[in-house]
């Protein structure tokens, strides 16, 4: 490891304030918030200084740093400022020196309460069966407001609910117009799926026309369900598929869990962010009836052997340069969406989950003696683009899908309770072996840089035949939006960079695009990479937290202490990945492996859904509808009619 | 020829005095007819074009080109007698010209030398005809600064504006003023912003001028939207370079080099002349680099709404003209702080734009002088609805609304009594009979529940309801909210059902309190002005008509006879001869009858357009409210199988 050269200014400003909490030196100015003299730092909104002094607001369209444009003004308070006729919304007022204000005064809760009413008006009230009840920062605001009838009634809107794709269903009906989504898939993500369309009452927030989301260039990513206060955005549930292939005494039924799960699901039962519950969810697997519960993390060791020898055969001049990593759908979709010239850069290897499902169904079948058609494979991901990855035709091998179901997090974790499992009293146990092991440097797959760190750590010793200094590799870590270094292997130092957020991948493809030398690029298309991953659990009503991104942190370092604590941290020490080559694969890139573990790419155009003179998608190349086929020639439109 | 001084323009001047002097009046023997037509969008309508395209003709062929000329010009104001035309010399003022009349009028007054009387305007209550403008209660009254040059010079010469001491305001400021000083005028000066908050403009200017970041922009809000309102069309019609000319000078004082004017598409004789006069201006080096020899670079381009009532908002219009959905944002920061692109930009209306050249050549004492103790001097309105000239009137600030309506909108047609006048468009409220003295300024009218807005003013008399009113009102709020917010995209909508349950008869009376509760958060919550004004309209009926309300709830009973689901006509057998002539009228087949028996109008089908009242001979068809009837009852309505429960609505 040489001189390591950081991102300079611009880039990580673009977006550096999401994933950044610098400590800085700023200016302290003080004011009054209900009769409290307090203090806050200069700049700050008068909710940020409310909030960070205890004095709670209620608010529903804050996100902080993504969303704060005073849309749903719930958070009204009131301030003593010449002039100031009507209240003022309280996440873009701006705290300043001796400002007087109220947020509870009997006004404020009136119109507060209002606004809440007003927004329940126009929502689909099922909160009994709806998938975020008890999660819901609607229901919570409308229940610390204590709303117990709604004044204003009238008209309510049913729009159709779009699901016409296998990853997120959008319920117009639950929609409050907060625009949070808009927000983060505008400004964070840069993809631009949402935006209003109409006016006044029958403003929609919606993808262009309000086509469907297969129809549009969205990436599948799902940070738009995470921002959404309600269930308008959700991932589509397959549940009840899982259910049945567990009841089906015929099928042979293996799961598998990304890294990430197991720092993020106990936030699903209280524990606080950060905690691993490695042990408890192999156990709770094991109650919902798996017969086999392995880990991610085994083929992510894999994965990492096939990309670092990948590696070392382009940089011998086999193949374009830089290679990209390809483990994130989201990135590989965004990739073929928007940068369609990048994809001869892309690694072919099939991200570790899709490795996984077909050595399954033809390592683990042929070992075990079980007929893979028997075998369901359910994924664990803490991803909504694994869903469509799953769906993707070439995801396949032989008569079989790699992956039959995919559930995000959330998904399981309502399993877990539709079962009854007391989460917190299980015990710690063991995933099975043999595809259940893992090293340290799988387990880093689930934040950002980990991936590069883990091919880093393999490309060095299968180079130098030497084991790296490992807290060297530390820089490549933390959250910055752009990272780059460069790394020594042997005789030759390779350029490396990291993004994770597409909307600094941009700024990363844009400069490889303007020919500069990278040879090694990871790229995650959500902040923080899976720890921030569109499946995980939603943070922030359930415990009435602040509504910010700050988790991602706590979930990444859960991580980075998972493989510090691990004997296991090179993906090449993994017995058991060593086992398989000997066994079954060969070697790596060898001809099984290029057969299970590689891929190919499909350039999709910027406009997908859209026919230009019978010629299907943007000018950007030839468009493959690869999701599953639904109905093109009517568009879908939803239907206008009042509830009854 | 690029003006480098102002010997320049002073040279222009001269060439186009004696044109403009003998419009104003000097008898200067110019020997030359001038005849001036108003080509603004009203007197476009009613064919004025046409006018003067025939007036060219027939002096061609009666030989008279070089003794008379036809000149386009702005906006008089008088457009309930348009197209107008005036001749000078003798200031004779012919209304309602139609093309057919030319020939007469040339014959008549070119040729023969006399007054054509019978196109001269007719006084209605003494049935006197006037020649002359000034003897016209229409103008008498009316003090025009704003509205200086419409009506007098042709709108497409610059020189004619020159002439009119155009330019040497700008000269003067760029010569031999600094940018503190003309700040310091305009602050002085009392002037306020006239597209409907008030903000000192001065202190707007002096804000913009302050920021350090650059480039800094000059914006014109040419977006008005107000239903009725055309004052900033008018202008932009009648005299645009003086828009051009007060935005050069904004941008002088804040330093700012580019200016855009954002005016609706929907006013292409307005975008027409603009592009016209932004050519001109450049052309002589009154735009563009170097002005006056001075190192001061200023252009102007042009933004076109599509026609959004919030864009009319600041914040939502500097999101237009970048390009994003015309929607506001919070403030602060202000746009003069952070407009366009995240730049200082200062924005002003039309009409305050148009004050500014006044206040510089004139004096800022002379202006302070104009108008009330908070309200400086002009201000331009539109009077529309129930009154007998309807058209485009300036006064002094404080001048009483009776004076406005009865001195110079010459009261309600039909000898009807007024009921109220609705200023400030959707953001204002109604105005009863008992304010009609009060001296009328920003200050005064939001006391009373209005708002100055941008000029509109509607005149309801007895026959409007005032609930009907509310609801057409917030129907168009509602339909404008640009849907960010909370109240304005809900809130509306909810308070427009009120509104139409009331006026449909299934009010109750707890939903006049219910409109008064969500009238008010809406006002407190709401992101930007069009959400905060928005309930003025139902807060300042119920304020002062909450008998029509009752009226409507406890009685369902429209006094007004405009609710049409709380009316009912009837065919009174008495009156009726059976000559079947309703039946023959009633589009929608309500009305059934047979020889020598009393016709029969079906209620279910009947939609209340009234078409059959105005037909029958014998008056014999009635207006009254809806009762409760029973199947073919007395008075031989067919009440329908679901009674009179279901035909509430329509």
């Amino acid at each position: 490891m040489g001189k390591r050269e950081y991102m300079p200014g611009p880039v990580v400003r673009k977006t550096g304030q999401l994933y950044d909490n610098p400590k800085k030196d700023v200016e302290k100015i003080r004011l009054t918030i209900d009769g409290r003299e307090v203090e806050a730092d200069k700049g700050m909104s008068v909710l940020e200084a409310a909030r960070g002094v205890g004095i709670e607001i209620p608010s529903l369209c804050y996100l902080r740093h993504i969303n704060e444009t005073g849309s749903c003004r719930v958070c009204l308070v009131e301030v003593e400022v010449k002039g100031a006729r009507t209240l003022q919304a309280s996440c873009v007022y701006p705290a300043t020196a001796g400002l007087v204000v109220h947020t509870s005064s009997p006004r404020v809760r009136r119109v507060r309460k209002t606004m809440v009413e007003l927004l329940l008006s126009d929502h689909h009230r099922e909160c009994t069966t709806c998938i975020r009840n008890l999660n819901c920062e609607l229901q919570n605001t409308a229940d610390s407001l204590g709303i117990r009838n709604i004044k204003w009634t009238g008209e309510m809107k049913a729009l159709q609910v779009q699901n016409e794709n296998p990853y997120i269903v959008r319920d117009y009906n639950k929609c409050i117009k907060c625009r949070r989504c808009e927000a983060i898939c505008s400004k964070v993500q840069e993809i631009n799926v949402y935006s209003a369309i109409n006016r006044n009452y029958d403003t929609v927030i919606a993808p262009a026309f309000m086509q469907d989301l297969s129809q549009v260039a969205c990436i599948a990513c799902g940070q738009c369900v995470i921002a959404c206060p309600t269930a308008s955005l959700t991932e589509k549930e397959c549940i009840d598929s899982v259910w049945e292939a567990l009841e089906d005494p015929d099928k042979y039924v293996v799961v598998q869990t990304a890294p990430s799960i197991q720092v993020t699901l106990g936030e699903e039962f209280g524990f606080p962010a950060g905690t691993a519950v490695t042990g408890k969810l192999a156990a709770a697997l094991r109650r919902l009836g798996f017969d086999k519960v392995f880990a991610t993390d085994f083929t992510a060791d894999l994965a990492v052997l096939e990309e670092a020898h990948e590696l070392l055969e382009r940089l011998g001049g086999r193949g374009k340069l830089p290679l990209l990593t390809s483990c994130c759908p989201g990135w590989v979709k965004f990739a073929e969406h928007f940068y369609p010239d990048c994809l001869e850069n892309l690694s072919t290897c099939k991200s570790p989950h899709e490795m996984f499902g077909a050595l399954t169904k033809t390592y683990f079948a042929g070992k075990e003696g079980i007929d893979p058609e028997k075998i369901v494979v359910v994924a664990i991901m803490p991803c909504t683009a694994k869903k469509f990855e799953a769906a993707r035709p070439e995801m396949g091998t032989g008569d079989f899908k790699d992956v039959d179901w995919v559930l995000t997090t959330r998904e399981l974790a309502r399993m877990l309770r539709q079962a009854d499992i007391p989460f917190h009293d299980l015990p710690e146990e063991e995933y099975n072996t043999p595809m259940g092991t893992a090293s340290g440097a799988g387990v880093l797959f689930g934040s950002t840089g980990g991936v590069l760190e883990a091919a880093v750590r393999t490309a060095y010793y299968l180079v130098s035949g030497q084991e790296v200094d490992l807290p060297d590799y530390e820089e490549l870590r933390g959250f910055s939006g752009l990272k780059e270094a460069d790394v020594h292997l042997k005789d030759r130092i390779i350029k490396v960079a990291i993004a994770h957020g597409t909307g600094n991948a941009r700024v990363l493809l844009d400069r490889l695009r303007s020919g500069e030398p990278f040879d090694f690029v990871e790229i995650m298309a959500c902040p923080g990479g899976c720890v921030g991953g569109g499946g995980q659990p939603i943070y922030g009503s359930r415990w009435r937290k602040e509504i910010s991104l700050d988790y991602r942190h706590n979930r990444a370092d859960a991580l980075d202490r998972i493989d510090a604590s691990k004997a296991l941290r090179r993906s090449h020490e993994n017995p058991d990945v060593q086992k398989i080559y000997k066994e079954f694969l060969g070697s790596p890139l060898g001809e099984v492996s290029r057969n299970l573990l590689h891929t190919y790419y499909t350039p999709r155009g910027k406009l997908p859904g859209f026919h230009f003179g019978g010629i299907k998608g943007s000018h950007e190349g030839h468009v493959e509808e690869n999701i599953p086929p639904h109905d093109n020639q009517s568009m879908p439109r939803p239907e206008i009619a009042p509830k009854v | 020829m690029k003006i480098k001084s102002i010997e320049d323009i002073e040279k222009i001047k001269e060439r186009h005095l004696p044109l403009i002097k003998q419009r104003l009046g000097y008898r200067n023997g110019l020997g030359l007819t001038q005849i001036m037509v108003c080509s603004g969008t009203a007197c476009s309508s009613s064919e004025s074009r046409e006018v003067r395209l025939e007036l060219e003709q027939e002096l061609e062929r009666k030989g008279l080109q070089d003794r008379a000329r036809v000149f386009k010009t702005g906006c008089f104001g008088f457009c309930q007698y348009g197209p107008i035309v005036m001749i000078h010399p003798g200031e004779i003022f012919y209304c309602q010209v139609r093309p057919e009349d030319v020939q007469e009028l040339v014959e008549k007054h070119l040729v023969g030398g006399q007054v054509l009387e019978r196109l001269l305007y007719q006084n209605d209550s003494t049935k006197e005809r006037t020649p002359s403008i000034e003897d016209i209660h229409f103008f008498k009254a009316q003090r025009r600064i704003v509205l200086r040059n419409c009506g007098v010079i042709n709108p497409e010469k610059i020189g004619e504006y020159i002439a009119r001491d155009g330019y040497f305001a700008l000269a003067d400021v760029l010569l031999h003023k600094n940018r503190d000083e003309i700040i310091e005028i305009i602050k002085k000066s009392g002037l306020r912003g006239r597209g409907g908050a008030g903000f000192p403009t001065g202190k707007k200017w002096e804000l913009a001028a302050a920021q350090d970041l650059r480039p800094k922009y000059v914006v014109c809000n040419a977006d008005e939207g107000d239903p009725g309102a055309f004052m900033d069309r008018s202008i932009l019609e009648g005299d645009p370079h003086s828009i051009l000319e007060a935005m050069t000078i904004a941008g002088y004082c804040i330093g700012a080099n580019q200016g855009y004017i954002y005016v609706r598409a929907e006013y292409p004789i307005a975008v027409e002349r603009l592009e016209l006069a932004i050519g001109q201006a450049r052309e002589a080096g009154l735009l563009g680099k170097g002005l006056f020899g001075t190192a001061f670079d200023f252009d102007i381009g042009f933004r076109f709404g599509a026609g959004a009532f919030v864009c009319g908002e600041e914040t939502a219009l500097l999101h237009s003209i970048i390009g994003q959905r015309g929607e506001p944002r919070p403030r602060p920061p202000y746009p003069a702080q952070e407009g366009l692109w995240g730049k200082p930009t200062l924005i002003n209306n039309v009409e305050t734009y148009a004050n500014i050249t006044v206040i510089l050549r004139d004096g800022w004492e002379w202006y302070e002088g104009q108008g009330t103790a908070t309200s400086k001097g002009s201000k331009v309105f539109s009077l529309a609805g129930k009154i007998h000239n309807t058209g485009l009137i300036e006064v002094p600030m404080g001048t009483s609304l009776r004076t406005i309506i009865f001195d110079i909108g010459g009261g309600i047609p039909g000898g009807k009594r007024f009921k109220a006048v609705q200023t400030g468009g959707p953001s204002g409220g109604c105005i009863p009979s008992k304010y009609l003295d009060l001296p009328i300024d920003y200050e005064s009218l939001k006391e009373i529940g209005s708002m100055m807005g941008s000029g509109g003013m509607i005149v309801m008399d007895e026959e409007d309801c005032m609930v009907d009113i509310a609801r057409f009102y917030l129907e168009f709020s509602q339909d404008e909210s640009c849907g960010r917010c909370t109240p304005c995209r809900v809130g509306t909508k909810r308070l427009l059902e009120i509104l139409i349950r009331i006026t449909e008869g299934h009010g109750e009376m707890e939903d006049l309190e219910m409109l008064e509760e969500l009238s008010y958060d809406i006002r407190d919550a709401s992101l930007c002005g069009l959400g905060q004004s928005a309930p003025n309209p139902v807060l300042s009926t119920l304020r002062y008509f909450k008998d029509e309300y009752i009226a409507h709830v406890r009685d369902k009973h429209c006094p007004a006879g405009v609710c049409k689901a709380l009316l009912e006509y009837t065919v009174d057998e008495e009156k009726c001869i059976a000559c079947g002539l309703c039946a023959r009228t009633c589009a929608a087949q309500a009305i059934t009858g047979a020889p020598k028996q009393p016709y029969r109008i079906d209620p279910e089908k009947c939609t209340r357009c009234a078409a059959c009242v105005a037909k029958c001979p014998k008056k014999a068809i009635q207006k009254g409210i809806k009762k409760d009837v029973g199947n073919y009852g007395k008075t031989g309505i067919y009440a329908g199988p679901g009674g009179t429960e279901d035909r509430a609505t329509l």
